[in-house]
């Protein structure tokens, strides 16, 4: 063998085992895969191109500089990676760790591909600090990329341990982030800073924990049990997306809806009676075809990617399940994501209304309910994807307007037999009408009787078939239809095109 | 010990539970009236019912404690 060749794979020996033995034992003490397996299982037959490996090469303790970037495929589909490695200083951030996730971004950019970030990193290395934190190639411009990636290519991050820090930016400006439940976590400050800074005991796990930041913080998505589990659901989601905003989203061949009940059986009569809204998507939608976003944070509000009869769809639908499906502050920046999510990658907006309005009290108006239902509806007006409303039974109030009511012009407004549109539900309306009058009837029976009458008036004036004569609603379909005319409409309304007004950008309500 | 706590404000319509009670997951105990809607809670894990802390009619805000677990 010649002496260079030798050098050659000496070194690349080097790089390729990663950090010492002790923190590959570690490793496995907590279920964590070593990062060249993390990649062998996220690529097509596990094969990948690697950028800047010789990082640091000199420094014989600094394989790849603690990072791998790699171009490859997932399901056929170019893509780029940047992964952590953990073992190697604790995934920390130096010089040219900033300067490979750089060049990776600006890959992905040039070729058009949704950029994965496998994030398992202490942060910046203190001791590199001048030459990787403030300057124009530091990591700030890793999250000014970001930002400018934003809605260009699908941004996707896996978390699979820390992201601390600064690094914490990175799954936040990420379009999903997938997290290993009990690995994952995320924050600013560590549970030792937060103690000595601001005199705080608690533990990782409850401050910035995965299972935290998917049900409370709602910074996370998907949680995920096992590295495995999270990788598979990185591959599902692209699965729904083209490779950049120009790309339509992928179709795949039409599947029946699981075997279950008729919606009519699903939909109670009762208008204040709930139901469980799973159960009337997924006879919607093509089995197996759900990925749900953000399943643990405001549950009251369900957002998920869907194929009906093989076409992708963001269905946006209350759950009456849960709070009654009243429309919260978490509830309302969800929806106000995904909708800007969809719209971005062309992904048709399915709407399912069952809504009995925003919240009301003191708590939420001290949240800002009001500011934050704006984003809702501004995320969803300004949305040019085609929109489909469906009124499953009611929308009151500012709840029809979040949902795609007939004003903020969907392509259609569907309304079943039970749809109730109106301001407020006949109770609160009479209520407020006449409290006056009610107030003087005197005797119990008479104030129930002609409460009783003006429900019963109130509900005739909202009736649905009034609504549908004055061309409110667009239509009327029986329950039974509603699956076969979404299937049509998807299919026709795929050539919709919008040209918008001439400005920068709007001033959006945050 | 294992607490329910509101979801949401509103008021007490139906307690479904009596102290003592043996309940599972997923059971609904509670209904709380809230924007004219009746809105069902489940028990979070199988347990006893140690304390019932409303009585229908109880107007209770968010995060207030309705029934506590054994």
């Amino acid at each position: 063998m010649d002496i260079y060749n030798d050098k050659l794979l000496e070194k690349v020996e080097n790089i390729l085992t990663g950090g010492s033995k002790k923190y590959h034992d570690k490793l496995k003490e907590s279920n964590k895969l070593f990062v060249r397996d993390r990649l062998i299982m996220l690529f097509d037959n596990g094969t990948y191109e690697e950028d800047g490996r010789f990082a640091n090469c000199v420094e014989s303790d600094l394989p790849a500089d603690g990072v791998v970037c790699a171009v490859g495929k997932i399901d056929g589909q170019t893509v780029c990676v940047m992964a952590n490695d953990s073992t190697v200083k604790a995934g920390s951030w130096g010089k040219r760790t900033v300067e490979k996730i750089i060049r990776i971004q600006e890959t992905a950019e040039k070729l058009q591909v949704p950029l994965l970030y496998l994030v398992d990193s202490a942060g910046a290395r203190i001791t590199d600090q001048l030459e990787m934190f403030p300057g124009r190639r530091g990591a700030g411009r890793i999250f000014h990329n970001q930002v400018k990636l934003s809605g260009m290519i699908p941004q996707i991050c896996i978390l699979f341990g820390p992201s601390a820090a600064g690094g914490a930016y990175i799954p936040a400006f990420c379009d999903i982030v997938i997290m290993v439940d009990k690995n994952a976590s995320m924050y600013l400050g560590s549970p030792r800073m937060a103690e000595k800074v601001i005199g705080e005991k608690v533990s990782l796990e409850e401050m910035g924990g995965a299972k935290m930041h998917c049900t409370i913080s709602g910074c996370g998505d998907v949680l995920a049990q096992t590295e495995q589990q999270a990788i598979a659901f990185a591959k599902s989601y692209l699965s729904y997306f083209g490779a950049n905003f120009k790309q339509l989203p992928k179709g795949k061949e039409s599947r029946l809806p699981i075997k279950g009940r008729t919606l009519e059986e699903i939909i109670p009569k009762n208008q204040n009676v709930p139901f469980d809204m799973y159960e009337l998507i997924d006879q919607l939608i093509d089995q197996e075809s759900f990925f749900e976003m953000k399943k643990l944070f405001a549950p009251e509000l369900i957002t998920g990617f869907a194929r009906i009869s093989g076409q992708t769809v963001g269905i946006v639908a209350n759950q009456p399940k849960v709070k009654g499906g009243v429309l919260f502050v978490d509830s309302s920046d969800k929806a106000a994501k995904f909708i800007q999510l969809c719209d971005a990658y062309s992904i048709p907006l399915l709407f399912l209304a069952d809504v009995p309005g925003f919240m009301i009290g003191t708590k939420v108006e001290r949240a800002g309910i009001i500011r934050h239902g704006a984003k809702f509806i501004s995320a969803m007006s300004s949305a040019t994807v085609p929109k489909i409303s469906v009124i499953i039974r009611k929308a009151y109030g500012a709840g029809l307007y979040a949902m795609c009511g007939p004003a903020f012009e969907p392509d259609i407004c569907i309304a079943l037999p039970t749809a109730q549109i109106a301001v407020m539900g006949p109770e609160a309306a009479v209520n407020a009408v006449y409290s006056n009058k009610i107030a003087e009837i005197k005797d119990v029976k008479e104030r129930a009787k002609f409460i009783q009458e003006k429900i019963e008036e109130y509900k005739e004036e909202i009736d649905i078939y009034q609504l549908a004569s004055e061309l409110v609603v667009d239509e009327i379909i029986a329950p039974s239809e509603l699956r076969a005319t979404l299937s049509n409409r998807l299919h026709y309304y795929t050539t919709k095109q919008i040209s918008l007004p001439s400005r920068k950008h709007p001033v959006y309500p945050v | 010990m294992v607490e329910l706590r509101a979801q949401m404000a509103g008021t007490v319509f139906e307690v479904l539970v009596k102290e003592g009670q043996q309940v599972s997951a997923g059971q609904t105990v509670i209904i709380i009236e809230s924007m004219k809607m009746e809105i069902p809670f489940e028990a979070e894990t199988d347990g006893v019912v140690a304390k019932v802390n409303v009585s229908e009619g109880d107007f209770v805000n968010e995060d207030d404690v309705l029934i506590t677990f054994g």
